[in-house]
């Protein structure tokens, strides 16, 4: 009975848009299905036992014998909290998705857009099969298509077919890597069982071929916008709207990273090794080149969207270091920079409501007209930044602390440390452009036509309260969340001894 | 019941047959019962071939020509369901049809456009069947001649001539080529017979090489017309954007099952022995390359849906050649199922396409714009379609380049396997581009578009089965075994 929750939280989305599609009440049943997907999550996080820590409530069915092709379905404690993750930011990305009589064109496509994509994050963190862990995060590609193009803003055609091709390709990449892998097992145990698939790693049964983990990198790398194939990622977030933007950047993006702790490291960690310095040298362009633009942005929402690009620099730091502790803080990362960009994006969609405009220079003084957008922008701004008391905070230290746990030679840096001090500075590049980004928007001399704007209605306000509880539970609770990640690191990955 | 293979061809023959003789001695108005007597007749047999046992046991005369394995059984049901759907096309298609036919009557010319597509369908099932030259080549005719009268159908239309006289003269040229071929293997082997052919190779001494590789490359040009594989591809866009609709959709999907199936029969022989095998793996990936950016590169920029097909069926071509420059024992399945991916998803587009002119008036990309409003469910299937065929997971087109890469990584085909990838992204683009004509663009006029229940129903199922098969290819891959 509990092993069938993983598929439940897969079905009841698909059978949402379906609904919808067919004429249900379109945020009615949405929301509905997001709060029961969420409940189901809890369920689930609840229910796992964390003292048995490896996969839990699977299950599996044959499709191709020839092929050694199951679905599969199982959870543990990482993917549990991507589970959460998706669970919590697609509650409140349709929350605060526009009414559907307030669409134009395609109301009931449009939340059934949203729920196709969280059914594409689910399926992708719940699966234990490779074949369907990678068709499932495809899933979620053609909904994000129709929803920028369709109900985007700004130069909303160039940024879906942007969106679409570059991820299509880097999909198509990760497909022949995983491949290649597979075909490099010996005929007698080739199969795309991801446990099986570890416990072969873990024998010493995987090939470990440089190449084949740089394009397994590199197809995850560009779904995650490493860069330099980061290019894709701004212009979309900016054009998307705000819920598309939510989901996507808060949650499928993480999918690439996932990915990388799921699949490509525990499989091939000697291959791993063999690129460090190469990772090392594009997670530094994510930190520094990408964090120098976003400070030179002029608009809001495409500073968020530079921005998100350039968190993924310290969680790839952390895949980087390869230790339990880098491991460990890149996985708490994902969650908690998934809340926060959400929650910016959230905030950031409801002023392009209000002014029509994100140009920092059309801005300013919004905290006056709109007090709670203003604050709680404020408060994710700081969790952006990782201020002490927020998950943020709590998940870049450990990350600093394992990168530099890597000591160099004598007195000289290792290139890890390097790569940690580039970060660290990267914090101070943040906390420029969000305090920037935070000034020009809402403190300073308000124009008078922004003077009666309406603040965030009261029936929305629970959405970004909710993202915010989290990170700051995450925050000062980090233990709760680490508590799950820990174990599976420790089981999954054959780190080598300190 | 248990009957052999040969008995769906002779159903087939006889149904032709009271086709004609209806048309011919009947005077009734309305000439479209023939084809609904067509409709339900081929989907009678295509229930019955479900029925029959593969035959593989050498009995009798027609055993050296003939052969009823699981193969040809498989792309007897293939030709079956193929000729189905497109004489339910065909049956959508009426009015526009006979809006370019000479008028001595509403109906005049109808009833035999609903009989050739069953003889065609006849010559696509004897070709699966065929494992002699003489028999392959004869059986080639019979559609390659039945598909002459077809492409050129509409007589008042200039396109539809003009694509008539191109596809008589290059596949009169093709068949040359062909026939030329057999002549030097003839020559090589002294054997028509295709396994003895594969016997006689086998054991050719190095110094017949040179006659051998002659005798494989007119074969080549003489089967790379028919599947539109690159360099011979250059008729398709032309003929198919003449051509009745119905008869593009047949052409795309019947015509080039049927010449794949030729190739991997003709080429096994040629795969297996020593002396042209690597010649003959060089040759299939040069052209597998070639098909690969000719196809996709010039598919981009199109306007018009039926030459964007046209494009893309050549493009598609290129993704099977992959799987043959791949050889391998798995690739008559990959081959099969990629064939039928693209058989469900071509023959949608085309579907909602034809429903779609006869509302609109035109094939355009741009005629499709607003259809997401205009017609849901007929947006929907053809997105589905185009989603399959660009290849998004949960559809058989997916599965199919699925199985097509593993085999080419499998083979280290690492220069197919690179430029696979690109033109893959290359097919998002212009796959997507009928997408968002009919969602993102806005149409002028916002009338319903209508379609027959038939239509609908059809839709469907073929949503259905593109779906399932994307999930679940196991019903496909055990009916080669």
């Amino acid at each position: 009975m509990l092993n069938s929750l993983p598929i439940l939280l897969i079905v009841l989305p698909v059978a949402a848009a379906i609904a919808i599609l067919l004429g249900a009440c379109a945020k009615k049943t949405a929301l509905l299905a997001t709060a029961v997907n969420l409940a189901l999550t809890l369920a689930l996080v609840f229910g796992y036992d964390q003292a048995k820590a490896g996969y839990q409530f699977t299950s599996s069915t044959l499709l191709a014998p020839q092929w050694k092709l199951s679905f599969a379905l199982g959870v543990d404690g990482l993917s549990l909290i991507l589970l959460l993750l998706t669970a919590i930011v697609a509650f409140a990305a349709v929350w605060v998705a526009p009414r559907p009589e307030k669409l134009e064109r395609y109301p009931s496509l449009y939340y059934a857009c949203l729920l196709f994509i969280v059914a594409g994050a689910t399926g992708a963190f719940a699966s234990l099969d490779l074949f369907f862990f990678y068709a499932f995060h495809e899933l979620a590609l053609i909904p994000t298509f129709l929803l920028i193009g369709i109900w985007g803003s700004g130069d909303r055609l160039t940024a879906a077919w942007k969106i679409t091709i570059y991820l299509a390709l880097g999909s198509f990449v990760l497909l022949v890597g995983l491949l290649a892998l597979y075909m490099s097992l010996p005929d007698d145990v080739r199969t795309f069982s991801i446990p099986d698939l570890q416990a072969l790693a873990l024998q010493g049964g995987i090939p470990q071929t440089p190449w084949i983990y740089l394009t397994i990198l590199l197809g995850f790398g560009i779904l995650i916008s490493l860069f330099p194939f980061h290019t894709w990622a701004p212009s979309a977030y900016a054009s998307a709207p705000a819920p598309a933007a939510m989901l996507h950047a808060g949650v499928l993006k993480k999918f690439g990273l996932y990915g990388l702790l799921r699949v490509g490291l525990p499989l091939m960690p000697q291959a791993a090794q063999h690129w460090t310095n190469l990772l090392l040298l594009l997670l530094v362009g994510n930190i520094l080149y990408v964090g120098l633009v976003t400070i030179a942005q002029k608009r809001l929402d495409t500073m968020l969207g530079y921005s998100s690009v350039m968190h993924m620099g310290y969680i790839f730091l952390g895949i980087a270091a390869f230790n339990p502790l880098g491991l460990t803080g890149a996985a708490m990362l994902m969650f908690a920079h998934g809340l926060s960009i959400a929650t910016l994006f959230a905030i950031a969609g409801a002023v392009r409501e209000r002014t029509g405009s994100l140009e920092f220079a059309k801005l300013g003084g919004l905290a006056k007209p709109m007090p709670f957008l203003g604050f709680t922008f404020g408060l994710a701004a700081f969790a952006a930044i990782g201020l002490p008391g927020f998950a943020n905070f709590a998940s870049e230290l450990p990350i600093f602390f394992g990168a530099f746990a890597h000591a160099g030679k004598g007195l000289a840096f290792s290139y890890y440390q390097a790569a940690g001090i580039v970060a660290l500075w990267g914090v101070v590049i943040s906390a420029v452009y969000m305090l920037r980004g935070y000034r020009a928007t809402f403190l300073g001399e308000a124009p008078k036509r922004w003077a009666a704007l309406p603040d965030l209605s009261c029936c929305l306000r629970p959405a970004i309260i909710l993202l915010l509880a989290v990170l700051l539970v995450g925050g000062f609770r980090p233990q709760l969340v680490l508590n799950l990640v820990a174990p599976t690191i420790k089981a999954v990955l054959p780190v080598p001894a300190q | 019941m248990n009957f052999a293979p040969l008995t769906l061809d002779l159903a087939v023959l006889a149904l032709g047959l009271v086709l004609l003789l209806l048309e011919a001695f009947d005077n009734a108005k309305e000439k479209s019962f023939l084809g609904w007597i067509s409709v339900v007749g081929i989907a009678a047999i295509f229930g019955m071939s479900f029925f029959a046992t593969t035959q593989t046991a050498a009995t009798g005369q027609l055993a050296q020509f003939y052969t009823g394995d699981a193969l040809a059984l498989f792309f007897k049901r293939f030709a079956l369901g193929t000729t189905l759907l497109v004489l339910i096309m065909a049956l959508e298609f009426r009015p526009v049809l006979s809006a370019y036919i000479p008028a001595a009557g509403k109906n005049a010319g109808l009833g035999e456009f609903f009989a050739l597509p069953v003889f065609t369908c006849l010559g696509l099932m004897w070709m699966a069947s065929a494992i002699d030259f003489v028999m392959i080549f004869v059986a080639l005719e019979l559609v390659t001649i039945s598909f002459y009268i077809q492409v050129g159908y509409m007589r008042r239309s200039g396109a539809s001539l003009e694509a008539g006289v191109k596809y008589l003269i290059l596949g009169a040229l093709s068949t040359g080529f062909f026939v030329y071929g057999i002549t030097w293997v003839f020559g090589v082997t002294g054997q028509t017979n295709l396994a003895k052919v594969g016997e006689a190779l086998r054991a050719l001494p190095p110094s017949g090489a040179t006659a051998a590789y002659f005798a494989m490359a007119l074969l080549f040009v003489g089967l790379g017309f028919k599947i539109a594989a690159a360099p011979f591809q250059l008729w398709a866009p032309d003929v198919y954007q003449g051509a009745p609709t119905p008869i593009t959709a047949f052409l795309s999907v019947g015509s080039k099952a049927a010449g794949f199936v030729v190739l991997i029969r003709v080429l096994g022989p040629f795969l297996d022995a020593h002396v042209t095998s690597a010649k003959a793996q060089l040759v299939l990936a040069a052209m597998a390359l070639l098909t690969l950016v000719y196809g996709n590169l010039t598919a981009m920029p199109q306007l018009n849906l039926k030459r964007l097909l046209g494009y893309s069926s050549i493009a598609h071509a290129g993704y099977l050649l992959v799987a043959l420059a791949s050889w391998n024992a798995a690739t008559t399945a990959t081959v099969s199922f990629y064939l039928t991916g693209y058989l469900l998803m071509t023959l949608l587009a085309f579907l909602v396409m034809i429903v779609v002119q006869r509302a609109t008036g035109g094939d355009n990309i741009a005629h499709f714009n607003g259809l997401g409003q205009r017609a849901p469910f007929l947006a929907f299937g053809m997105t589905m379609a185009m989603l399959s065929l660009a290849g998004v997971p949960f559809t058989a087109g997916f599965l199919g380049k699925f199985f097509v890469f593993a085999d080419a990584v499998n083979a280290r085909q690492w220069w197919l396997v690179g430029v696979g990838v690109i033109t893959v992204g290359a097919g998002f683009y212009y796959y997507l581009k009928v997408v968002r004509a009919m969602y993102w663009n806005v149409a002028k006029n916002t009338e319903p578009v209508t379609a027959s229940r038939l239509t609908h129903a059809t839709i469907g199922v073929l949503v259905f089965l593109i779906v399932l098969f994307g999930v679940y290819p196991a019903p496909i891959l055990n009916a080669l075994k």
